[in-house]
């Protein structure tokens, strides 16, 4: 058990992890969906930043007093993990504006309502199509 | 160095770099030229590259010159170069098709920004392709996810909008997963260089943070796969984008998602670790069975075309990772094959549908009623697609169907050998219910007015049905690379 | 020509002919010439293929290669050309029946007929010279689809429910069946090529085998075997000659065919009778015998009837099939061409009483034997031809079936042969029998007799029903060629 304090990083992405993925499960509000995706994201972030800290080690600057560095590796690539993480919240947030502005809502069960009515016309039109045909 | 050097570079960014350019025209006639340069001189690309690496063997490219594994590197192998020559090639195609489908689909001021996204998909599905990287893979991976989010969401249908949010939602937890993987693999080697990690991981193969990072990686493939049970974005995505996109979609990024879990599985952890230490063949193969039969199931009972065909395209993943499952080399070399045909037949597939749907609005079974007539040319590539989609012979799918159930039998599992071909005749039930349509039922009162479609969309049709059955009598080509692709493959590295 | 150049003909004439009917669609006179045309030239080309082929050194046309080490080809062999040559000479014949049928019938989408049906006789010839069984499978589906369109012409409710059994049962049975029988061959073997006395060698245990034979027998679900049958009767549907040359003569006894080569150049002869289970299927075809007779005697529908009829003398074959023996081989390879007579000629007659008679019931059939003489004697001939009487052809393959039943040791059988003959008489004799003796019902109806182009064709296929009684020895030669 000992190890648990020295692995606080872990914790505090499993538990940021788990938070985003129920905000995305449990929510029906497509912009609260969003937060909590991105809450889902940002986890995988702070787990890489925290990979690259080497113990003792400084900020990797080249200097002649300095031994031992912490790894940049990680935070470049998560870098461009939080460009992709942008992007995505942004598209996402774009598709809301236009949900929003075809159903008139951004309730998940008000829109699914809608579409199961779409479908069932659809049906109906493609058997009425059918029956005429007879 | 001269141009030619550079190739497995330009495959990439032609269409990374065209796309802007689009955007800049905004207008319709000019995006549509860039695209097709982009794409067709990608698909040259891509034959060279093919040709290439048949004679020379893999070409590694250094990113910005830097060695790797420090530098980025591009690495084609035969497998990536046969992938690529799929993907670049249905591409091409599609932009053809795609000039009068998006004009009747899409309002005129958007028309640009479409090609402008479907640039971006297809280079990050090249992209993911030609890389050596693990980071790169995901870097691209959501590249082409994010542009395959705002292009489904152009479909005419309003829930088109809905299906991209929801694809977007599995799509970025699949790409998280990934990131995770990749993250944890990073952890225990320090390298993300796929070869360096593929030498390095066996030492430290036995700890949990290793089986950690391949289970994170395959589920997140899974999803980008639509790998059942991971599939539910699929079909409505499939079903609501332009035609276009779609045909686009179902040919390419699904099987850029195979390879990727191949490249995983057998090129950075090894057949040994995937299989052997990770119950893995297991999984995979009760997966893509259960995917074949429920979806073709639920495929025989739609009224939307384009959705049957989405369903389809579930069961038909179900086939590659079955035959990945088998982890031998009759299996793996049936799953690439079928990468290959599936992208021909459900390209012919959708494209038809396409040409449909630029006559007659949505494309619904009954709408579809007595147009075997009116449209004879779409209508007969309808039927010789879903011909290959059943696995009659002689077209394409025959040939994949029968290696499938070689590979199966060479493994006395007669029982999934029959399971796999009740999916076939599943596939029959739904094909035959578009052939009777098409002609045997009466036409619409409205349908007299319908006409064939114009010939700039029969022609990629029919370039793909022709393909269809090219590639199920004369199979040196397609089952020779498989082959030599799997050889490379199951021989471990990449 | 000789040799491969021939082959390639052979598959090429019906091709052209159907792209012919197509390119000439507006002048109904000029498409149906290119028909019987091609229909004669066909056969000149597999009459001259059998004349002068060397059995030592067939020739052989290799297609393509679309499994490595398997290739599409071509290769004739004594079965193959008999089942050619019955296929390519009532192709012909029967395109001349067809233009008074259909002409007289007011058919629709008659250019799509012949089209589908020229497409449907390649595909047969592809199935009779294959030479090996994934020729012969790939030949197989594309007379399955071919055909569909046949089946469902009238495109009424009636219709498409028949073509969706038809091809849901053919094309169920053989990717079910046959194609999970031929890639376990494969991979047991590495060959699939048509080996005079078989390709297995002492290794595969015989347990394999009777699963294997047991996928075939039911695989090729053109051989109306019980129960895959019923989609031969729901095809009844279709226009007259398409049951008469596809459902009694090319789809039909391509199921038979399939049977008997896998039998013969899969299993080997031998082999078959080392199994146990080919009893079993020989006593399935014994019940199939009797109890599509049995079935045919309750159908007052005649096309229905003779369906049928058809299914029980498909038993026949698949009987000799399973006998073991040289005499069931024979027997079954000469009832493909000695049936195929018989029984078309009775499609023909039953197609000639309606578009004349407008009469589809064997109980409206009272006295027609005196406005329609002609057709009701060739019924009689072509049902006593069935029966087995002398002196029709049908004698001598119900000679030598009941002979293998005999040699096999299989006295039940025997029986059964003989039980089946009875009923013959009984359903099929009986017909013309109330044609000829009975009172009409009605007077001075105006019937008249049938179409001259469907008279023809009736009287060449009735004096072929008693020719090969006299000249069966070609035939029997042809045959024998099988188990040399």
């Amino acid at each position: 058990m000992s190890e648990l304090p020295g692995l606080y990083n872990y914790w505090v992405t499993v538990f940021l992890m788990m938070a985003g993925f129920y905000v995305v499960i449990s929510q029906g509000n497509l912009v609260k969906k969003l937060v909590g995706l991105a809450i889902f994201q940002t986890s995988v972030f702070i787990l890489y930043i925290s990979l690259g800290k080497v113990a003792g080690g400084n900020a990797p600057i080249f200097d002649a007093t300095i031994t031992v560095y912490s790894n940049p590796l990680p935070h470049v690539l998560i870098l461009t993990a939080i460009v992709v993480g942008v992007a995505t919240t942004s598209v996402g947030l774009a598709l809301v504006v236009r949900i929003h502005e075809a159903y008139g809502s951004v309730e998940e069960d008000e829109i699914q309502a809608k579409d199961q009515h779409d479908e069932e016309s659809q049906w109906e039109a493609g058997s009425e199509r059918q029956a005429d045909d007879r | 160095m001269d141009l030619l050097d550079h190739l497995p570079v330009l495959v990439v960014i032609m269409p990374l770099m065209s796309a802007p350019l689009c955007v800049l025209f905004d207008r319709a006639r000019p995006a549509w030229l860039v695209s097709m340069s982009a794409s067709w001189l990608s698909f040259a690309a891509a034959v060279y590259l093919l040709i290439q690496v048949s004679r020379d063997g893999t070409i590694s490219y250094r990113l910005g010159g830097w060695a790797p594994p420090w530098g980025i590197e591009y690495r084609i192998d035969l497998l990536g170069a046969y992938v690529l020559l799929i993907v670049t090639a249905i591409a091409a195609l599609v932009m053809v098709f795609a000039r009068r489908s998006l004009e009747k689909e899409i309002p005129a001021d958007r028309i640009a920004r479409v090609y402008a996204a479907l640039l971006l998909v297809f280079a990050g599905l090249t992209g993911i392709t030609a890389t050596g990287d693990a980071f790169n893979v995901f870097v691209f991976l959501e590249i082409s996810s994010l542009a395959s989010y705002a292009v489904i969401s152009m479909g005419r249908d309003r829930r088109a909008l809905s299906a991209a949010f929801q694809y977007l939602v599995m799509g970025t937890i699949g790409a998280t997963f990934i990131l995770i993987g990749i993250g944890l693999l990073y952890m225990m080697t320090g390298t993300l260089n796929m070869l360096d990690l593929a030498a390095r991981l066996p030492e430290v193969a036995d700890t949990r943070t290793v089986r950690a990072g391949f289970a994170f990686l395959t589920v997140g493939i899974g999803l980008k796969l639509a790998l059942f049970p991971l599939h539910l974005w699929l079909p409505n995505a499939y079903a609501y984008a332009p035609s276009a996109v779609t045909a686009f979609l179902s040919a390419t990024a699904t099987k850029v998602a195979v390879y990727a879990l191949l490249r995983f599985m057998f090129g950075v952890f090894g057949a040994e670790f995937s299989l052997n230490k990770m119950p893995f063949d297991l999984i995979l193969m009760v997966l893509g069975l259960a995917g074949i039969l429920s979806a073709s199931l639920v495929a025989v009972f739609q009224e939307d075309v384009k959705r049957m065909l989405a369903y389809s395209s579930v069961a038909q993943i179900g086939y590659m990772v079955l035959g990945i499952s088998l982890a031998s080399n009759t299996g793996v070399s049936a799953a690439i094959l079928h990468v290959f045909n599936h992208a021909l037949m459900k390209g012919a597939l959708f494209l038809a549908v396409g040409a449909l749907a630029y006559r007659i609005g949505a494309v619904t079974v009954s709408s579809i009623a007595g147009l075997g007539r009116r449209m004879p040319w779409t209508v007969a590539a309808l039927v010789v697609g879903g011909l290959s989609l059943i696995g009659v012979p002689p077209t394409a799918g025959f040939v994949s169907k029968w290696y499938l159930v070689l590979g199966t039998l060479e493994q006395d599992l007669w029982p999934v050998a029959l399971l796999v071909l009740i999916g076939s005749l599943l596939a029959l039930a739904y094909v035959w219910k578009l052939v009777e349509a098409a002609y045997f039922a009466e036409p619409a009162a409205d349908a007299a007015a319908v006409r064939e479609a114009p010939l700039s969309m029969l022609i990629p049709v029919w370039a793909l049905v022709i393909a269809n059955l090219y590639f199920g009598v004369n199979t040196q080509v397609s089952v020779g690379v498989a082959r030599q692709a799997t050889d490379l493959l199951m021989g471990g590295g990449g | 020509m000789s040799g491969a150049p021939l082959l390639t003909w052979i598959l090429l004439v019906p091709l052209l002919a159907a792209i012919g009917v197509v390119f000439t669609r507006n002048r109904p006179n000029v498409r149906e010439t290119v028909t019987v045309v091609a229909g004669i030239v066909l056969f000149l080309l597999v009459a001259t293929l059998a004349a002068t082929i060397s059995w030592d050194q067939p020739p052989t046309l290799v297609l393509a290669e679309p499994v490595h080490g398997l290739a599409l080809a071509l290769t004739p062999e004594p079965l193959g050309m008999l089942f050619a040559l019955v296929a390519g000479f009532l192709w012909p014949v029967t395109s001349v029946y067809a233009i008074g049928y259909m002409r007289a019938h007011h058919e629709q989408n008659q250019t799509r007929f012949y089209t589908a049906f020229a497409v449907s006789i390649c595909a047969a010839m592809g199935i009779a010279l294959a030479g090996n069984m994934l020729t012969l499978f790939v030949f197989y589906e594309i007379l399955s689809v071919a055909t569909y369109p046949l089946v469902t012409h009238a495109g009424n409710e009636q219709a498409k429910r028949a073509g969706r059994l038809y091809l849901g049962l053919l094309m169920g049975t053989s990717i079910g069946f046959m194609l999970l029988a031929m890639i376990w061959t494969w991979q047991l073997t590495g060959t699939l090529d048509f080996t005079p006395g078989g390709v297995f060698g002492n290794n595969v245990s015989s347990g394999v085998l009777s699963a294997l034979l047991v996928l075939y027998v039911f695989g090729a679900g053109k051989a109306a075997l019980m129960p895959f049958h019923r989609w031969l009767p729901a095809a009844m549907v279709a226009p007259t000659p398409v049951s008469a040359l596809l459902h009694a003569v090319a789809v039909v006894k391509a199921g038979v065919f399939t049977i008997l080569k896998v039998s013969v150049y899969l299993f080997g002869i031998d082999r078959i009778a080392e199994l146990p289970v080919s009893s079993w299927l020989a006593a399935l075809a014994g019940l199939t015998i009797l109890l599509a007779s049995f079935v045919a005697m309750t159908k007052d529908n005649l096309k229905a009837r003779l369906a049928y009829s058809t299914i029980s003398q498909l038993g026949y074959i698949v009987l000799g099939a399973m006998l073991g023996v040289t005499a069931g081989v024979i027997g079954g390879g000469m009832h493909i061409a000695m049936h195929a007579f018989g029984k078309i000629t009775l499609f023909f007659c039953a197609g000639a009483i309606l578009v004349a008679a407008h009469k589809t019931k064997v109980s409206e059939l009272d006295g027609l034997g005196r406005r329609m003489p002609l057709t009701m004697l060739a019924f009689l001939i072509g049902a006593l031809s069935i029966v087995g009487l002398p002196p029709f052809g049908g004698t001598w393959s119900k000679w030598l079936l009941v002979q293998g039943t005999l040699d096999a040791g299989f006295w039940v059988l025997t029986g059964v042969l003989m039980l089946s003959s009875l009923l013959n008489v009984m359903y099929l004799v009986s017909i013309p029998v109330r044609g000829f003796f009975r009172a009409p019902a009605s007077q001075g109806d105006g019937i008249r007799e049938a179409p001259t182009a469907s008279l023809i064709a009736i009287a060449v296929t009735t004096t072929g029903c008693v020719l090969l009684f006299f000249w069966a020895e070609p035939l029997y030669r042809l045959a024998g060629g099988i188990v040399r």
